[in-house]
C-alpha cells in the first residue's frame, strides 16, 4: 500500500513538473533537437547534475541506500536502440513518460504515439528471441555491462573509474553538467 | 502564473523529483511500462503469456512462453498479473499530473495545438491523418528502440546519467546522433 502511495505521488509530482517545465510540448523538444531553442537541453543538463550532485551526497553520507540504485548493463543495443529511438523522437517530439503527462495537459495525437508505443513494444517483445539468436552482437556488452563510471558503494555495480573516491568523480561530472546548462546559449542555430 | 518555469528553477525541481525517486523507491523509469499494459492485454488472449505457478517449495513464480517477458525469472509476467504494482501506477499518476499541472497554471495547451503541435502544422500543414499517422509512427520507433535499449529518457538519460551509468551515456550519444539531424531535415521552419 505504502508502494502505492508512493507511486501517485511521485508519478504525479513527475507528471505535473513535465508539464511545467514545458516538456510535453512538441514544439519545444523539436526546438530543442534543431539547436533553435535550448531551453530544455539547459533544464535537463541541470537536473541531471544536479540530482546526481546530491545523490553521490546523499549516498557518502549514508542517507541514501546503495541498493537503491540501479545501473543498466551497456551493450551494443543501447546505442542502437538510443538511435532508433532518435528516429521517432526527432519525428513526433515526444517522449515515452513525456506524452503520457501531455495527454493529460490535452494533447491529443498523444493518443496515437501511445497507441504506436504499444504497437512497438510489442513487435519487439515478439522479435526478442529471434534477436537473440540471430543478431546476438545486438546484445555484447560494453566496458563490462552494468558498470557506472563513479564509484557508487554498491558492489553489483564496478566502476570504470576506481581508486578515486566515487564523489569526486561524480561531483566533477555533475559541475561540468550543471556548467554546460549555464554556459549553454538559448540556441545554437537560426 | 499561465507559464513554464524558468531553466535553472525548472532543472532544480525537476532534479528534486528524480532524487526523491531514487531516495524512497528506485530510479524513475517509465517505458517497460508499455510491455506491461502489452502483456496485460494480450496475456487475456493468450493465457501461456503470463503464468503464475507454484514450485516444489510452495513458493509462487512466474513465467511466460515468451522468451522476452519471462526474463529474470518473469519479472514482467509477474507486474502484469499484478497491475496494482508501483511502476504502473506511477505512469497513470504521471497523466494526471500532466492533467493537473495544465489547470493549476501551468502552460495551457492552445485549442488548434490539442491535436496538432504548431512545429508540425508550420512544416508538414494541417492534415490530421498526417500527425496522427506520423505520432503513430514515431511512438512505434521510440518504443522499439527504448525496449531495445532497455529504458529511455528517464530511465538512461535522466537516472541513468544521474548514477553516472556508462549505459546512460551511451544512449543519449545513439539519441542525439539520429534526433537532431531527423529534427533539422523534417522541420525546416
Amino acid at each position: 500500500m505504502k508502494e502505492i502511495i508512493l507511486a501517485i505521488v511521485i508519478g504525479g509530482a513527475f507528471g505535473f513538473i513535465l508539464h511545467k517545465v514545458g516538456a510535453t510540448n512538441p514544439n519545444k523538444i523539436v526546438g530543442f533537437l534543431r539547436l533553435t531553442d535550448l531551453h530544455l537541453a539547459k533544464v535537463i543538463l541541470f537536473a541531471i547534475g544536479f540530482s546526481s550532485l546530491l545523490l553521490f551526497i546523499l549516498m557518502a553520507a549514508g542517507v541514501i541506500p546503495t541498493s537503491h540504485i540501479s545501473v543498466k548493463s551497456s551493450y551494443v543495443g543501447v546505442i542502437v536502440g538510443g538511435a532508433i529511438f532518435g528516429i521517432g523522437f526527432g519525428l513526433g517530439g515526444y517522449c515515452p513518460g513525456t506524452t503520457l503527462a501531455a495527454l493529460g495537459a490535452g494533447r491529443k495525437d498523444s493518443i496515437f504515439m501511445i497507441l504506436g508505443g504499444l504497437v512497438g513494444a510489442w513487435v519487439y517483445v515478439l522479435l526478442y528471441g529471434w534477436l537473440t539468436e540471430n543478431m546476438s552482437w545486438l546484445f555484447d556488452k560494453i566496458g563490462g555491462g552494468a558498470v557506472s563510471l563513479a564509484q557508487t558503494g554498491n558492489e553489483k555495480y564496478p566502476a570504470l573509474i576506481d581508486g578515486v573516491s566515487g564523489l569526486v568523480v561524480a561531483g566533477v561530472i555533475a559541475i561540468l553538467f550543471m556548467g554546460g546548462a549555464a554556459l549553454l546559449p538559448n540556441k545554437l542555430r537560426k | 502564473m499561465n507559464s513554464s518555469w524558468g531553466w535553472l528553477k525548472s532543472g532544480i525541481i525537476l532534479g528534486f523529483c528524480f532524487l526523491i525517486a531514487v531516495a524512497l523507491v528506485k530510479p524513475i523509469g517509465v517505458s517497460t511500462q508499455y510491455v506491461i499494459a502489452d502483456c496485460f492485454i494480450f496475456c487475456k488472449l493468450k493465457p501461456d503469456l503470463a503464468q503464475k505457478n507454484t514450485d516444489a517449495e510452495g513458493n509462487t513464480t512466474y513465467s511466460s512462453s515468451n522468451a522476452y517477458l519471462n526474463k529474470s525469472d518473469g519479472k514482467y509476467a509477474k507486474s502484469s498479473l499484478n497491475i496494482a504494482n508501483y511502476g504502473f501506477i506511477f505512469v497513470l499518476a504521471m497523466f494526471v499530473g500532466g492533467f493537473l499541472s495544465a489547470k493549476l497554471g501551468g502552460p495551457k495547451v492552445e485549442k488548434d495545438e490539442g491535436w496538432i503541435p504548431q512545429t508540425w502544422r508550420d512544416n508538414l500543414g494541417s492534415s490530421w491523418n498526417k500527425r496522427m499517422f506520423g505520432a503513430f509512427i514515431s511512438g512505434f520507433f521510440i518504443l522499439f528502440g527504448a525496449r531495445l535499449a532497455s529504458g529511455c529518457t528517464s530511465g538512461h538519460m535522466m537516472s541513468g546519467m544521474m548514477q553516472t551509468s556508462l549505459s546512460g551515456y551511451l544512449f543519449a550519444a545513439g539519441v542525439f546522433a539520429i534526433a537532431v539531424p531527423v529534427a533539422i531535415f523534417v522541420f525546416k521552419k
